[in-house]
This record gives C-alpha cells, sequence and structure tokens, in this order.
C-alpha cells in the first residue's frame, strides 16, 4: 500500500539523517570507526544503539558501561529513533548491540505473532530473527501496557490482579484509543478474564497527565499505563498482575549481532539482565526525570555502581 | 485500493451513518462543542470589544492580549486544563473559548474603529446619549466585521473542536484520533473530509449573512 511505502521513506530519510549526523559528532568516534570496520567482524568494538526514548537511552548506556568495566571496547550509537531505522542499522553493522523488548521485536519480525507468555514469546523471537541476529537471556524486566487502580481502589475491592475485577459492576476504564479494539484491551478484559460491562473513555496521551488525572480523581477505576511510568511509583498506583498473559511480555532482551557475540560478552550482558527488574526500569526513568536532570549514562553509571557491575 | 477511494467507501459505508459512533450523531456533538464554545466566547469577547471600540481605552492592550492568546497551542491548554479540572466536557471548552476570543474581540473592536467619527459625532450632536450612539449608530454600521469575527471564531473552532476527542469525548475528532491508534488511515481521511465540508459550509453561511448585511442602506 502507497502509505506503507511512505512511511518505510521516511524512515529510510530517518535513519540517513540520523547517521549521517552522528557521523559528524565529534564525541562518537567509535560508531565512525565502526562503520568503516565494519567487516573486520569479532575483534571490533561494540557499538551499543539506542531508541530515542529515556529507557532506551539508560539501557544502552548499562550496557555500554558494563561491558567497558570488564575490559571490553564499547561506546554508544544513541537516539535512533524507530525501530525500522535501528534494526536496519543493525543489519548493516553500523551499530552491534541494541537494548530490545521481546515483545515488540516478534510483532516487528512476525506481525502475525500470537504469542503473549514471557517464555512463548522469547521462543517465537529466536525463530524470528534474521540470521544474522541474535538475543541473550531476557531480564524480569518489563516494559508494557498495565492495568493500574489507585491504592484506595485496590484496598476498597480487594483487588490485586485483572482476574479481581470480575465481581465488580460498572468498571470504568481509560487508555488509548486502541484499547476499544486490540486483544490486549477491553475485547480481551471481556473474553479472557470474563469482565462485562466496562465503560471505556479513550485518552490520547499513552497513559500521560491526562490519563493518570482521570485515574486518581476517581472519573475511572482502571487506567492503561506504561508499567515502567513513574508516574506510577509517584502516585502509589498498584499494577494489576497478569496472570492470563494478557498482555504480551516485553522483557528487555540484548539484541546482538552475531559476529559480535562472544562468551565473555554474554557473561557480561547476562549479569546485567539478571539485576534488571521492572521495579529497577521504574527506579531508573524516575531518576532520568528528577529534578537535578541528570544525563542517561549518570543514571546508568549510578546503577552499575550500585549493582556492583561497574 | 488507494486510500482516498478507500476513504470514500468508508464514508458511504451506511454502518457508518447511523448509532454512537455514526457521523450523523459526531456532527451534531461537534456543532454542540463549537456552539456552545463560541456562545461563552462571545458573552466575554463581544461586550468588552464594543467597550474598547466606543471608548478607544485599552486598545493596546487587547491588540497584545489577543495576540498572545493566539500564539497559545491548543492542544497544550488542553493538557493543562484537564491537569486542574480533570477530564469532560470543562477541559476542552475553556481551550477553545481561548481560542475564540481573539477573533472575536478583534472584529468588535476594529469594528466600532473602522465608523467615520463624523458620524458618531453628528449621532451625539443630535442629542443621542453614549448607549444610543452604541445600538443605534456603531453597531448597525460595525455589524459585518463583528459577524466577520464570529465567521473567523467558528471556522477556527470547527477546525479545532476534533482535539475534545484527544481526552475521550465525542465530535469528529473521534475519526481521527481513533483512526490514528490503530493507522486506520481511509477512517482518518473520511473523518477529515467530514471535517472540512462541515467548516467551509459553515463558512458558506456566514459569508452569506455578510454580504446580507453589508448591502447599502
Amino acid at each position: 500500500m502507497k502509505v506503507t511505502r511512505l512511511v518505510a521513506t521516511a524512515a529510510a530519510a530517518g535513519l540517513a539523517l540520523t547517521l549521517a549526523a552522528c557521523g559528524s559528532d565529534p564525541t562518537n568516534t567509535a560508531s565512525g570507526s565502526d562503520t568503516s570496520g565494519a567487516s573486520s567482524a569479532s575483534g571490533s568494538s561494540i557499538v551499543v544503539g539506542s531508541a530515542s526514548f529515556g529507557e532506551s537511552e539508560i539501557l544502552a548506556e548499562i550496557y555500554a558501561g558494563a561491558l567497558k568495566a570488564k575490559g571490553i571496547d564499547a561506546s554508544t550509537h544513541l537516539d535512533i529513533g524507530e525501530r525500522e531505522a535501528y534494526i536496519g542499522a543493525l543489519k548493516d553493522g553500523s551499530i552491534s548491540l541494541f537494548p530490545e523488548y521481546t515483545g515488540n521485536l516478534l510483532t516487528f519480525l512476525d506481525p502475525k505473532a500470537t504469542a503473549t507468555a514471557p517464555g512463548d514469546v522469547n521462543a517465537a523471537l529466536k525463530s524470528a530473527l534474521p540470521d544474522t541476529l541474535t538475543t541473550l537471556t531476557p531480564s524480569a524486566a518489563e516494559d508494557k501496557d498495565s492495568y493500574n487502580v489507585t491504592a484506595g481502589f485496590a484496598k476498597k475491592n480487594d483487588v490485586h490482579s485483572i482476574a479481581d475485577l470480575k465481581g465488580i459492576s460498572g468498571l470504568s476504564l481509560a487508555g488509548n484509543p486502541e484499547l476499544k479494539t486490540r486483544s490486549y484491551g477491553v475485547p480481551g478484559l471481556e473474553k479472557v478474564y470474563g469482565i462485562s460491562g466496562i465503560t471505556f473513555t479513550p485518552i490520547s496521551d499513552s497513559g500521560g497527565p491526562a490519563t493518570l488525572k482521570a485515574l486518581t480523581s476517581g472519573k475511572v477505576d482502571v487506567a492503561d499505563i506504561y508499567s515502567t511510568t513513574p508516574s506510577i511509583t509517584q502516585n502509589h498506583l498498584v499494577t494489576l498482575a497478569d496472570p492470563q498473559h494478557l498482555i504480551a511480555a516485553q522483557n528487555v532482551v540484548p539484541l546482538i549481532r552475531k559476529d559480535h557475540d562472544n562468551p565473555q560478552v554474554d557473561q557480561v550482558l547476562n549479569a546485567v539482565s539478571a539485576k534488571l527488574t521492572t521495579q529497577s526500569l521504574l527506579q531508573l526513568n524516575g531518576q532520568l526525570n528528577g529534578p537535578d536532570k541528570p544525563t542517561a549514562a549518570d543514571v546508568a553509571a549510578q546503577w552499575l555502581n550500585d549493582n556492583g557491575l561497574a | 485500493m488507494n486510500i482516498a477511494s478507500e476513504a470514500a467507501s468508508w464514508l458511504t459505508d451506511g454502518a457508518h451513518w447511523h448509532g454512537e459512533d455514526g457521523f450523523p450523531h459526531r456532527i451534531v456533538q461537534h456543532l454542540g462543542y463549537t456552539a456552545l464554545t463560541v456562545a461563552i466566547a462571545a458573552v466575554i469577547a463581544v461586550p468588552l470589544g464594543l467597550w474598547i471600540g466606543h471608548t478607544g481605552r485599552l486598545r493596546g492592550l487587547a491588540i497584545a492580549a489577543t495576540g498572545a492568546l493566539r500564539a497559545l497551542p491548543t492542544l497544550g491548554l488542553l493538557t493543562l486544563m484537564v491537569l486542574w479540572r480533570g477530564i469532560g466536557l470543562t477541559s476542552p471548552t475553556i481551550a477553545l473559548v481561548v481560542l475564540a476570543i481573539p477573533p472575536l474581540l478583534a472584529g468588535a473592536y476594529a469594528g466600532l474603529e473602522a465608523v467615520d467619527r463624523q458620524t458618531v459625532d453628528a449621532a451625539r450632536a443630535i442629542g443621542m446619549t453614549e448607549w444610543q450612539v452604541l445600538g443605534k449608530v456603531e453597531i448597525p454600521i460595525a455589524l459585518p466585521l463583528i459577524i466577520g469575527g464570529f465567521r473567523s471564531a467558528v471556522l477556527q473552532v470547527v477546525a479545532t473542536a476534533t482535539i475534545a476527542a484527544y481526552i475521550g469525548l465525542g465530535g469528529l475528532g473521534r475519526y481521527i484520533i481513533d483512526g490514528l491508534a490503530v493507522r486506520d488511515y481511509p477512517q482518518i481521511l473520511a473523518g477529515a473530509t467530514v471535517i472540512v465540508v462541515l467548516a467551509l459550509a459553515l463558512d458558506a453561511v456566514f459569508a452569506v449573512v455578510q454580504r446580507s448585511l453589508a448591502t447599502p442602506r
């Protein structure tokens, strides 16, 4: 279709611009030298990429910092925009490692994928990956849609899991408009968890301030907010458990070029993944948005230090 | 099929013409938001504009203030209002009223300013009170420009009332916001087309009204 082609062209143009911009960045010499020597494979330095949002940048800095701490030559190439762009950069070797999310990467590689449980998603992902790329062991940390209620609502109705919502009549939900039709939205809540009579209020800020306000002011009972949004902890919200895996797993996982993958690198990155939890992502994002405005590198260095990884 | 013909078939699909999500209901909602907004803005802006135009006071302030209000991004203002008032009709209405005030205010004071001073002086000379000067001389002469202010305000509000859908209200913005969420481009284009047609139709009505008032008397 025309639009798909347009989007692809735009993404390609965006990638070209991003790469060109970074190539001329004097602080990013490692990525420059790597681009020229990409064919030299396993011996060359590891360039960690990131998407253009804080959490991805922090994770990239954590990977790079942990590798450097163990004497492996690593640098970062942050802010590569959309998935089309950075998967392309991984394939052409201009970057070699990327902090990915299992579910979204799987859907990108195989739009028809239906797996939702963490293990199933990871298995499906392994077989969907292109030959040149592989993923290491996923961490427990997940950044995904999550259903949240206020602490007061949770206590009053004794709710800890989505399944506990079943008995509540006249339940109201706020979230992005796509929840109305997507499988993990209203249709899934009805079919998988048997909740009926949901009133849905679409609010288009991806669990941002307007959605939060609707929840905390009591206009709605449940709100879809990404699981690593600091407002969850700041407002003492209760994130409901999802025992039926309605929402596909989105574990943070190192996606790496096979020609840069070796046991030493695996050991470092697996040690990082072993320490990463959704709680740590919440904390890291909260620090990044804190009043003293630290950089992603600062936040990453602190975390590595605290966890004895650097 | 290309996106335009898909949008055309989306528009002509009978299923999209009834019920809560149907075009008639969404158009009524959209016009409702527009009417409410312009009515509130008019109550604030028109008397103020008439006073400024009649007395010539605070003219510099009015120009500066309307310029500043015009520069406010409505979607940003909406988010701010939601943090203050929560989701509901109040927040988008305030944001849209702020959008509608500048053209209404400008129409009113510019309309009165354009009245020939000699005409006003003549009215005073034959013994009219200030209220009579305003009501019987200035407003009738300024009416085409005042209506022009309404025309401009309505056009802007109709085009911008789509933001109500951003925080879960209805109106024609629903097609655009919901379509964007699931990348349903035909739905977005169909919704946008209806908004454009609605805006042009309202503008045409105002053009006719304005022309009938501007006939030489």
